[in-house]
């Protein structure tokens, strides 16, 4: 028992130490470090204001924030699954020589990107002051939709990294899927143009469209998200979450005969 | 209950696909399934091999190239599960099959000792606590913010030598690693080993040079082709695998 807990807090010294190599190394020598993570999203938003308030004029109200709640969900989301897609398979020299629980590597990738994200709300933040958006007590709430997105984000990643260990075009068919998902979650339009069976099918099988939803709800309407938002984005994570969890330990023995 | 073994292997075999075309993507996996030519042509790295080694016990593996003596070592260090029979392992392992496997070239040799230290189980708190150790040992204290891309491999070495060794492990898992370095950090390679096995550290060690195990191993095993031909002591054993071959 006492070998075991002491297991389990080495590696969750490994997890911190993973997360923040990934973070060390994606700004090591730039100049601005990581101040990228909040310019990044913060120029992507720009370029985009510039383009749909010019050429395709959608009805919504203080778009810019709108635009970048939108786009910073589905950025991490994006980042996070495609990350953890390789990061079974790129470490497959490192599984061959020494014992690591697998999941340690798409977890580490997850988590690095949602520091990553956690960074660029401060774009968020940026863009809310310049349009003058009013701060509300609900802000503190953001924290839990967050944890939503993550856990919801961990159990696609599990699940996906398993799948590319046994075949390396999944990551091919995902781009794909994720090309098709950016379009079918109000990012950039509002809800409202979408024809009425279309509609329900991204209001009702569309996760991200809880997170982004309720993340819009609580910056752009000071309200609480409505209860059935939160409870589908709940249950819709925690399902995900165990079903990827599930493939991956039916499966993860079988990764050495295959990186 | 007690077990007087520290490693513990029964009836192991281990399985291989060696299928002579790899499917490794969808297209090809239903293509072949159409086909029916999803072939499973099975290779038995290990046979039903069972040994059992008792703590503080040196053992020598030998074998020719591809008789299994690496994968034996994997399948005790966990890295590779057996499709049939039970292993057991008492003790905490410190493998030292590929020198710094897992160092990151972009990072500093400081940032990959706690990496790497993480990486075989230990918490950054033991890992502050040994640092200087490790770094004395590797002689590399004037680099320490230097990227590992910029260290020559003997200097890699080293340091994976250094953290791998510096827990005292119950079970040292050696293979063929002892000809990095210059001739005198061998010596110091050679001499802490030594050091661990009067110790009390079990000893697993592959290699070809028959001389190697013979100094410092008390058993060996002889592995052909999967199979363990024969345990016993080190000259007994050695003195058969070079007439045999």
């Amino acid at each position: 028992m006492k070998i075991k807990s002491a297991n389990w807090i080495g590696y969750r010294d490994l997890l911190a130490q993973l997360v923040s190599k990934d973070l060390k190394l994606k700004y090591r020598r730039s100049v601005l470090g990581y101040l990228w993570s909040i310019l990044n999203p913060l120029l992507i938003m720009l370029v985009m204001v510039l383009v749909f308030s010019s050429y395709f004029r959608f009805d919504v109200a203080n778009y810019p924030v709108y635009l970048i709640i939108g786009q910073t969900i589905y950025n991490y989301m994006n980042n996070a699954t495609t990350h953890a897609i390789y990061s079974i398979t790129d470490n497959g020299a490192l599984l061959k020589k020494v014992y690591v629980p697998k999941y340690i590597f798409p977890l580490s990738k997850v988590t690095s990107d949602m520091m990553d994200f956690i960074f660029s709300l401060g774009a968020m933040v940026l863009v809310m002051v310049v349009t003058r958006t009013p701060f509300s007590m609900y802000l503190i709430l953001l924290p839990y939709v967050a944890i939503q997105v993550y856990v919801f984000t961990l159990g696609m990643g599990m699940f996906l990294a398993q799948a590319a260990v046994f075949f390396r075009d999944v990551r091919y068919i995902y781009n794909v899927f994720l090309t098709a998902w950016l379009y079918a979650t109000p990012i950039f339009y509002p809800i409202s143009i979408l024809p009425g069976k279309i509609r329900w099918v991204v209001t009702h099988l569309n996760p991200l469209y809880y997170y982004i939803e309720q993340f819009r709800c609580i910056v752009l309407e000071r309200m609480l998200p409505s209860p059935v938002l939160v409870f589908r984005g709940c249950v819709i994570s925690v399902i995900f979450l165990v079903v990827g969890l599930f493939f991956f330990r039916k499966n993860q023995d079988k990764f050495i005969l295959y990186i | 209950m007690e077990n007087e073994y520290i490693i513990d292997l029964r009836d192991v075999t281990i399985r291989f696909n060696m299928a002579t075309e790899k499917v490794d993507n969808l297209k090809e996996y239903f293509v072949k399934l159409v086909k029916r030519q999803l072939m499973f042509q099975e290779f038995l790295a290990l046979k039903d091999v069972t040994l059992q080694i008792r703590p503080g016990e040196a053992w020598g593996l030998v074998g020719a190239n591809g008789a299994g003596k690496s994968t034996m070592l994997k399948l005790i260090s966990g890295i590779l599960k057996p499709y049939k029979g039970t292993v057991q392992v008492n003790g905490t392992i410190a493998p030292l099959i590929e020198l710094g496997a897992g160092f990151d070239m972009e990072l500093t040799a400081r940032e990959n000792i706690f990496l790497n230290g993480t990486l075989l189980g230990h918490s950054k708190k033991f890992m502050e606590e040994h640092f200087d150790e490790i770094v004395d040992f590797a002689e590399i204290r004037d680099f320490l913010d230097v990227p590992l891309k910029n260290y020559s491999s003997g200097m890699q070495a080293r340091i994976g030598f250094s953290i791998a060794t510096m827990v005292r492990p119950d079970i040292l898992v050696v293979d063929e690693i002892l000809s990095v370095g210059d001739f005198r950090f061998r010596e110091k390679c050679n001499r802490r080993m030594e050091e661990m096995l009067a110790a009390g550290t079990t000893l697993l060690l592959v290699s070809h040079s028959i001389e190697d195990i013979r100094n410092m191993c008390t058993h060996a095993a002889w592995i052909d082709h999967g199979i363990l031909k024969m345990t016993g002591d080190a000259e007994t054993v050695t003195e058969a695998y070079l007439k045999g071959v």
